[in-house]
């Protein structure tokens, strides 16, 4: 069964996330993203496919408030979040749940204090049952006490997402959150994300796997050469 | 077992070089230490001269005409010997001058030299009389005499004790500074080594005012433990002193008093206090508004 993360009460927006006329790039480098539109209306759900070095990693970058657009406005949970000043953003990045593609695990703690992270962060002091069970059902139960360097690829991969979906976030970033696992745990974890899903959870997954983007029954969004067009 | 899990830091052990600073701060805690018992020890030695030198006064005595010298300075100590606040008068027969100032002069000058007649008052610790007292009592029995009551000697003393005092002061501030600065440094480098671990509890939603409180806890806790060490062996180095030299230490000069040990007592919080302030500022000042996470916007 999947478990059930918890969600904290927040205000309502329709729109989730809104991207208007963005454009992004790194100084004396041609632009990476251009003129990018989009809409993520509550409770959707959006892959990003493209090739390597279409900007999708920079696009999530952009909607984790982790870089700023160098033109064109970022709309969150019904907030401006373009020039959101530095002390704003830990309410915004506490309503979003990132699963980075490097995972960025904190190599100190354990698998369980890093899944753990968001819950501690959010001073959440009563989770220690629901973040074992998370752990347990992504395959990680036996390795809670285990530090990050010690777990394989596909073991840091489960680990980051756990951490990502714990605090049952309202809206999911995943880059490539299925690249490291095999056949049988991508379809588990696609599983999760439908469930996150039908519980009223934005996710927008970015992910080279157009066979997985099929089958989950998402909207498909593609990124070319800095440029978006929907697919599906 | 999941308790413990969540109570441990967020920030990896021994990031930037913590062993060395936990080092200096114990050394900048003993130094500290040494410059506040040295000031009091410095203080108390001061008051203790000034104290004997307010309970002593010397008389000179001018014989008048058809008086001899001892004549005039036994008339001089009785009369001295009945002044309220004066314990005993005695004077100093041409003898006992002479022992004073043989050490100064030698003996082949004494024999001819005019030596005036000294009366010795040991004063009424409690209740000195004072110069005019002794003075006014003097002239109303007809003695033509001058008195020194130290007070020139024992306002140098005490403003002597007072800049002791004060640079003893300055030192402990100058330590503290240090340490401060110690620890700012100590801080920035922990910062810069954990970028990535500081990005990574920023990007899961963690404030600045937390990610510097991680690191206040950090230092603080250092900075007690440094201190704790320092003022220790500043209490072992003074236990010695102390039973080495009894009271007065090693020195006269540097009088040494169990009681000095409560001064070392603060010392550890001290050195957290000043710790956590100066981590607080520098973790603040670097995670400042365009330091992490998003870059500035446009190019």
């Amino acid at each position: 069964m999947t478990p059930e993360p918890r969600r904290a009460e927040t205000a309502a927006s329709p729109v989730t996330a809104r991207l208007q006329g963005v454009g992004f790039g790194y100084a004396d480098a041609p632009d990476v993203l251009r003129g990018i539109d989009l809409t993520l209306p509550r409770g959707s759900f959006h892959f990003l496919t493209g090739p390597s070095g279409a900007g999708k990693s920079t696009l999530l970058k952009l909607l984790t408030l982790a870089e700023r657009p160098t033109t064109g406005r970022i709309t969150l949970f019904g907030q401006d979040a373009t020039e959101a000043p530095r002390a704003l953003l830990p309410a915004f990045r506490r309503r979003i749940g990132t699963v980075f593609q490097d995972f960025r695990l904190l190599d100190h703690l354990s698998a369980f204090d890093n899944a753990a992270l968001p819950l501690r962060l959010a001073g959440d002091r009563d989770h220690a049952a629901d973040v074992e069970e998370m752990l347990r059902w992504v395959g990680l139960g036996r390795r809670m006490d285990a530090r990050p360097p010690t777990l394989s690829g596909g073991e840091k991969q489960r680990l980051a997402i756990a951490r990502a979906v714990l605090a049952r976030p309202e809206l999911i970033i995943a880059d490539e959150p299925t690249g490291s696992v095999d056949k049988a745990m991508a379809e588990k974890l696609l599983r999760l994300f439908q469930t996150l899903n039908r519980q009223g959870t934005t996710l927008l997954i970015a992910s080279h796997d157009e066979t997985l983007a099929r089958r989950s029954g998402a909207a498909v969004l593609r990124l070319d050469q800095g440029r978006l067009e929907t697919v599906r | 077992m999941t308790a413990s899990r969540s109570r441990s830091s967020l920030l990896p052990r021994d990031a930037a070089g913590e062993p060395w600073l936990a080092a200096v701060i114990a050394v900048l805690c003993f130094l500290a230490c040494l410059a506040a018992v040295g000031g009091a020890a410095a203080d108390r030695a001061a008051h203790g001269w000034a104290g004997r030198l307010r309970a002593e006064a010397t008389v000179q005595v001018r014989p008048r005409a058809g008086e001899s010298g001892d004549t005039a300075a036994a008339r001089a100590a009785e009369t001295l010997s009945g002044v309220d606040g004066v314990a005993e008068a005695e004077a100093l027969d041409r003898k006992a001058a002479e022992a004073l100032l043989r050490p100064w002069l030698g003996d082949a000058i004494l024999p001819d030299l005019a030596i005036p007649m000294l009366v010795a008052v040991r004063l009424d610790p409690d209740a000195p009389a004072s110069a005019p007292t002794l003075s006014r009592a003097l002239a109303q029995a007809g003695l033509d005499a001058s008195v020194d009551d130290h007070s020139q000697w024992r306002g140098e003393v005490q403003g002597a004790a007072a800049l002791i005092t004060a640079l003893a002061a300055a030192a402990f501030l100058l330590v503290a500074g240090a340490a401060g600065a110690a620890v700012v440094y100590a801080a920035r480098a922990g910062l810069a080594a954990n970028r990535a671990v500081v990005e990574t509890l920023s990007l899961n939603g963690a404030t600045d005012g937390f990610i510097a409180g991680q690191f206040m806890r950090r230092y603080g806790l250092l900075a007690a433990g440094s201190g704790l060490i320092g003022a220790g062996s500043a209490a072992a180095l003074m236990t010695g002193l102390r039973l080495l030299g009894g009271s007065e230490g090693l020195t006269p000069a540097l009088p040494v008093a169990w009681s000095d040990l409560i001064l070392l007592s603060p010392v550890p919080l001290v050195a957290a206090t000043v710790a956590v302030v100066a981590a607080h500022l520098a973790v603040m000042r670097d995670l400042g508004p365009r330091a992490l996470g998003p870059g500035d916007r446009g190019r």
